[in-house]
């Protein structure tokens, strides 16, 4: 995988200095090289990783299962981006396997996502059966630890 | 009461413990210490590797291993020489698995020194040789490696260091702390002062795995008519992080490791069997593990260095293992000093560079073996610590006028 890359998927909060320092590579070289992916479209953005668990206005999140007839034309893209479209959903995947499209839906509470699967989903030309998995808890997310059992700490003594 | 020291061996009890230690014990007393001071690597040993370990306790492979190690490492460890530094050694002639290099070490010294022979051992460097070199009975020649030469040992200097008494020179490279290497030519022009004063080597190459930008390390056993005259010391605990394991090795002319073995026998027995069984399979499939490490110290190298070039603080490029050796002559303040405040006053831990030799005065030992947030963090604390330096001395300065 490309380093610079690598490095921004860990934290897209270096500074260009820094990755420039990091990488061994001028300064200038490192600016259009990002300007390059972002024009071109292989860095989509940059988001910060939340953990809500607890605050205030913490949310609900399912694992949706979807089984659909593809269309003859267009396979599953009709249906994926008619998911695309609900703001409710956060990512659509097509998937190998039992099921074909997998969706993480956000919501308020339980309800809220029973509701949209019941009245949204369900009702999608071509959807043929939907299964609804909530989300407890959020161990780690995009390489992030959001439980920390060990509390990260440097076992490592100085002995010499 | 009993006056223990009327018991005790006088030459242990003149050996002055670690100056590394200290800081370390402030820092364990404080909250929130970010420490830049440890010497191992900050990686976890490979699944891999640790697997094989565990799979041979299940095995029940708890007995002792023969003296020199199994047969099987013996012969792992001499392919990987061959395949890595083109040299060629006997698996049950010419190697010695042991207790970490340390015990290589001590072994190497305690069976070609004798009382009165003196070892020539470049500074600054690891802390253990010279009291390793008193105990078994040698002088310990310190040669003062420089920040002009970017830390590496210079054959004049070496030459002017050698007496009718000289037996033995240390080569600590690449080195702990300066991350300095000696590359083909530098071992070259050492070579030919060693081979014309008759002397052994001692070759430390513990960090071998680790040397940027594209530098293979060069073992002086491969310079001509050096094979014969060099025990190299290596092991696990750097390349494949390995440090818990406590297994290193020695190589060399077979009457060396002969008597090396009998210490070794009487002394150790064998090393650790599990450890020796994980060091089987990393060095037959450990290599990937080696260069992923090796790509991400490279990577933390860079930063560590810019950062503390571009805070004023001047840092000659290191190029091996996994330290910088920053000098801080330009903050008027000496390297305990130095070291003292920056704990005291912004919780940062890095070791004072005379830990590891008088002339380490005027330096500091920053390990970069911690990950990259850990590193960003610290290195805003020293950039802060040494502005408020700055306007500390400035404040004084404007208070005299």
């Amino acid at each position: 995988m490309d380093k610079l890359l690598k490095l921004l998927c860990k934290n897209s909060q270096f500074s260009t200095a820094e990755l420039a320092a990091m990488l061994g590579e001028p300064e200038d070289y490192i600016k259009a090289q990002i300007r390059e992916y972002e024009n071109s479209g292989v860095i989509k953005g940059y988001q910060a990783v939340v953990d809500w668990e607890d605050l205030p206005d913490s949310y609900v999140e399912a694992l949706i299962e979807l089984k659909v007839t593809p269309k003859k034309e267009t396979g599953f893209d009709d249906i994926a981006g008619m998911c695309m479209a609900f703001e409710e959903v956060e990512s659509v995947y097509l998937m190998a396997g039992v099921y074909d499209l997998a969706l993480i839906v956000r919501g308020q509470t339980m309800q809220d996502i029973a509701m949209f699967v019941a009245k949204k989903l369900s009702t999608i030309d071509g959807v043929l059966s939907t299964g609804t998995h909530f989300i407890m808890r959020r161990y780690k997310d995009r390489g992030m630890n959001l439980v920390d059992f060990d509390e990260e700490q440097d076992e490592r003594s100085l002995i010499l | 009461m009993i006056d223990y020291n009327k018991y005790l061996n006088s030459s242990i009890r003149s050996l002055s413990p670690s100056g590394i230690r200290k800081f370390f014990d402030i820092a364990n007393e404080m909250d929130h210490v970010i420490s830049l001071s440890i010497g191992e690597p900050d990686f976890q040993t490979p699944w891999h590797i640790r697997d094989e370990g565990i799979r041979s306790l299940e095995k029940g492979k708890t007995w002792y291993s023969p003296n020199r190690g199994f047969a099987d490492l013996l012969q792992q460890i001499a392919k990987y020489y061959e395949r890595r530094f083109s040299l060629p050694y006997t698996p049950s002639e010419q190697v010695l698995v042991t207790v970490g290099g340390s015990e290589a070490i001590d072994l190497a010294f305690r069976t070609l020194i004798e009382k009165g022979d003196e070892v020539i051992i470049p500074q600054p460097a690891f802390v253990c040789y010279n009291p390793l070199c008193v105990m078994a009975g040698g002088t310990p020649v310190n040669i003062n490696t420089k920040n002009e030469d970017n830390f590496r040992l210079k054959a004049a200097d070496l030459e002017a260091a050698i007496t009718p008494k000289t037996k033995l020179l240390v080569l600590p490279f690449p080195n702990n702390p300066t991350g300095a290497i000696l590359e083909r030519k530098d071992l070259e022009e050492i070579a030919e002062v060693v081979k014309r004063h008759d002397l052994m080597v001692l070759s430390d190459e513990i960090y071998c795995e680790l040397t940027y930008g594209d530098r293979n390390h060069v073992s002086i056993a491969s310079i001509d008519g050096m094979y014969e005259r060099t025990v190299v010391i290596n092991g696990f605990s750097k390349s494949y992080a390995m440090t818990g394991w406590r297994l290193g090795y020695a190589l060399g002319p077979a009457p060396i490791i002969e008597q090396m073995t009998k210490l070794h026998q009487y002394g150790i027995m064998s090393a650790p069997t599990t450890a020796q069984y994980a060091a089987i399979e990393a060095l037959k499939n450990g290599d990937r593990d080696v260069r992923h490490m090796r790509d991400e110290y490279d990577m933390r190298r860079r930063l560590v260095v810019d950062s503390f070039n571009d805070m004023g603080l001047h840092c000659f490029e290191p190029l091996g293992a996994f330290y910088v050796f920053p000098c801080i002559q330009s903050t008027g303040l000496t390297s305990e000093e130095f070291c003292t405040r920056l704990i005291m006053e912004k919780h940062v831990a890095v070791v004072p560079g005379n830990a590891f030799g008088a002339c380490g005065e005027g330096f500091v030992r920053v390990s970069y073996s911690y990950s990259l947030k850990h590193l960003k963090v610290a290195l805003a604390r020293i950039r802060e610590f040494l502005e408020d330096l700055h306007h500390g001395n400035q404040a004084e300065s404007a208070g005299k006028n």
